[in-house]
């Protein structure tokens, strides 16, 4: 009996320590918050007619996609000890090269799936060129990146000649904007190659020797590790799922607004990545943690804005995220609490001995 | 405290420094040789500009290049000392807005102008501190935890005011920005410098001293070689750590001052990027940002270099606004590679 006690204790004890399941009350408090502002918040509306799923809900659900793309790539970036400060800048180049391509053409189902693929492929290379500068140049992940950063929106503003692009084809507004049996397309998508990108790595040693380059990047390599080829394989992926965060962000608007676009998202995602338990210390990460971390964000957007307070104070609400969850990581604080409950445990055993 | 009786080597402490040997001489000097190189771009960028574009070399330039980067230059100071130690500030340019709006707000409520410059410089200090607290006694790692503090500086300012906030024309705060003639040029040729440029001298040359003079600045470049060793050296790690991120809040709220003054208006808006701006400076003069080896008056070139860089670019004309962060990008990493060239013999990171 008391043996379950204790193992239930020790379970429990792992729940709390892992700070995913922070997020997860996080997200359940914000909700409540809503919830006691509308009483009808959670509601989801189905209209027959169309057939789609509607309501505070899956707005969250759309809005979560592209962070959930920056933040999975994040995650794998930050686990190889890196950061990738790019990924805004990659968005809006994405954005940028699509609204631009897709302004010239008729707006078949061909020309999106080829727009597509050309943003895509762009955003793909210029993680790549961050990926090169960090492994092979061997510059340091926070200034590789930060050169990207400044140079990929002045590419963006160079390929739209400054201009905020607006484009017209329905097939890539699909991606988006469309349903798939009631449900976002978008958030579909998201979650299809987050599964995808989980199974990669957690499914094979990918990602246990992309946590041994994080870990020591020198001992990694001893055990044969190509920590090389590693890192321009993930700072590639980092941009290939921000340049998806990048069409999913325009698509929606068919826009791109050269200077908003993406703009400092790179900061969203480091938050979701350490929402979810990531360490920025590198070796070691987890993708769940990183989706709740950006549900988390989206759902804390959406609701600054329900309750009517500015978006631009929206900055303050996730400092005190921030704050909040790495106060109850901090050994500081841990052991203040392990601290009052053993003394609360010794009072008790008092109390039965008087 | 163990008293040995053998003869003091050439790297043991002790009172009076010991001459250093020949390699550690070398050493000092390739560790200079990134902010040396700095040095030449920057006199290069200049006599290119004057042999491009002309009217570079006079007067009312050059003091206008002190005077429109007297913030960043302040800024630069402050992240010297934290990268120094190997942590980041990215709350700086937050703060910035945070201060200047507030400040504007106090003044034009009826504060006296210096209760609402001490509160400038305070609230930079508070945000500073509350970075500091974080990062030493919570264990939160230094871009998270200055991540936080810029998204609560930012947020607030967003609360106190979404518009510009403009400082009323009497204001005593915008003689900080009255410009000085020291030499009377011919026409508007005339070396001016401002009460802001006068305090960026001053705190440069305070960062100066404090990080070569000090036992502070020694303790600052211990811990960017090795905090573990510094605390195993009996150095104060923990309130020199807090100190730094006090210094350059405290700094960010000075800075604060000086670029409201000159433009006379705040905003929450304002300083978005500064941040970046201010480490690619540090970066350009020379500082490692894993820590230990740079130099403050390396970080003022680096503030110059860019602002130089966007007086050139203004001044061409044929090159696209578009194209200055492209350029800005271009420069910082010439700069790292370069670093990275001279530094081949540290150990690599990541």
């Amino acid at each position: 009996m008391s043996d379950l006690a204790a193992r239930l204790a020790a379970g429990r004890g792992a729940i709390v320590r892992n700070q995913a399941f922070w997020g997860v009350i996080a997200i359940a408090a914000l909700l409540a918050i809503n919830v006691v502002a509308d009483p009808g918040y959670l509601s989801v509306g189905y209209n027959g007619e169309t057939g789609r799923l509607s309501g505070n809900l899956i707005d969250i659900l759309r809005a979560a996609a592209p962070i959930l793309m920056i933040a999975v790539g994040m995650c794998l970036v930050v686990a190889t000890g890196g950061i990738d400060l790019s990924v805004g800048s990659i968005m809006v180049v994405a954005g940028a090269v699509s609204m631009e391509l897709l302004r010239g053409m008729d707006g078949s189902a061909g020309n999106a799936a080829l727009t597509l693929a050309i943003a895509l492929g762009i955003a793909t290379a210029l993680g790549a060129v961050n990926g090169f500068l960090v492994s092979v140049v061997g510059l340091q992940p926070f200034i590789s990146t930060l050169v990207m950063m400044l140079a990929g929106r002045g590419i963006a503003k160079v390929i739209t000649g400054g201009q905020n692009t607006t484009a017209d084809n329905d097939s890539f507004a699909w991606l988006a904007n469309g349903y798939v049996v009631g449900v976002p397309v978008v958030f579909l998508l998201a979650i299809a190659i987050v599964a995808l990108v989980w199974l990669l790595v957690r499914r094979s040693a990918l990602g246990l020797m992309l946590e041994a380059i994080g870990m020591d990047s020198r001992a990694s390599r001893l055990a044969g590790v190509k920590r090389r080829s590693l890192q321009l394989t993930v700072y590639s992926v980092s941009g290939l799922l921000a340049g998806i965060a990048g069409v999913f962000a325009t698509a929606s608007v068919m826009t791109v607004d050269v200077s908003r676009t993406g703009y400092q998202l790179e900061l969203d995602a480091i938050l979701a990545v350490v929402i979810g338990g990531t360490s920025l210390a590198g070796g070691k990460f987890s993708i769940g943690g990183a989706v709740i971390g950006g549900l988390l964000i989206a759902t804390l957007d959406k609701t600054v804005v329900f309750l009517g307070i500015p978006a631009s104070a929206t900055p303050a609400f996730k400092a005190i995220v921030i704050v909040v969850l790495c106060l109850l990581q901090s050994e500081r604080v841990r052991s203040l609490f392990r601290h009052r409950r053993a003394l609360r445990a010794q009072s008790q055993k008092e109390a039965v001995a008087a | 405290m163990t008293v040995t009786t053998r003869p003091p080597t050439g790297s043991a402490p002790g009172p009076t420094p010991s001459r250093p040997s020949l390699a550690d001489r070398l050493g000092a000097r390739l560790s200079a040789l990134p902010t040396v190189a700095a040095l030449l771009i920057f006199v290069g960028m200049i006599i290119y500009g004057e042999a491009a574009y002309g009217r570079i070399v006079q007067f009312n330039t050059l003091s206008n290049l002190l005077v429109n980067n007297s913030h960043l230059i302040i800024l630069a100071v402050g992240l010297t000392f934290v990268i120094l130690t190997g942590g980041i500030d990215l709350s700086v340019g937050a703060v910035i807005a945070f201060s200047s709006v507030a400040g504007v707000m106090l003044s034009n409520a009826g504060w006296h102008p210096m209760a609402a410059v001490l509160v400038m410089v305070l609230i930079g200090s508070v945000l500073g501190l509350i970075s500091g607290v974080l990062i030493q006694y919570f264990g939160v790692q230094p871009f998270i935890a200055t991540l936080a503090t810029m998204f609560l500086a930012r947020g607030l300012a967003s609360m106190l005011s979404t518009v510009p906030e403009r400082l009323a024309d009497d204001s005593a705060i915008r003689d900080l920005a009255t410009q000085l003639k020291i030499i009377d040029g011919e026409k508007v040729n005339d070396l001016v410098i401002t009460p802001g440029v006068v305090a960026a001298i001053v705190i440069v040359v305070l960062g100066f001293l404090v990080l070569h003079r000090t036992r502070f600045g020694r303790t600052v470049y211990a811990i960017g070689g090795s905090e573990q060793s510094a605390t195993l050296m009996g150095l104060p790690v923990p309130a020199t750590k807090l100190g730094i991120y006090v210094i350059s809040g405290t700094l960010a709220g000075i800075a604060a001052v000086v670029y409201t003054s000159r433009l006379g208006s705040a905003q929450n808006i304002t300083g978005i990027g500064w941040e970046l701006d201010a480490i690619a400076a540090v970066v350009i003069g020379g500082t490692l940002l894993t820590g230990g080896t740079g130099f403050v008056l390396g970080s003022v070139v680096g503030a110059l270099v860019l602002g130089l860089m966007n007086v050139l670019i203004t001044r061409d004309g044929g090159i696209r606004p578009e194209m200055t962060t492209i350029i800005t990008g271009g420069i910082l990493l010439v700069f790292v590679i370069l670093q990275r060239v001279l530094a081949r013999r540290r150990s690599e990171t990541g």
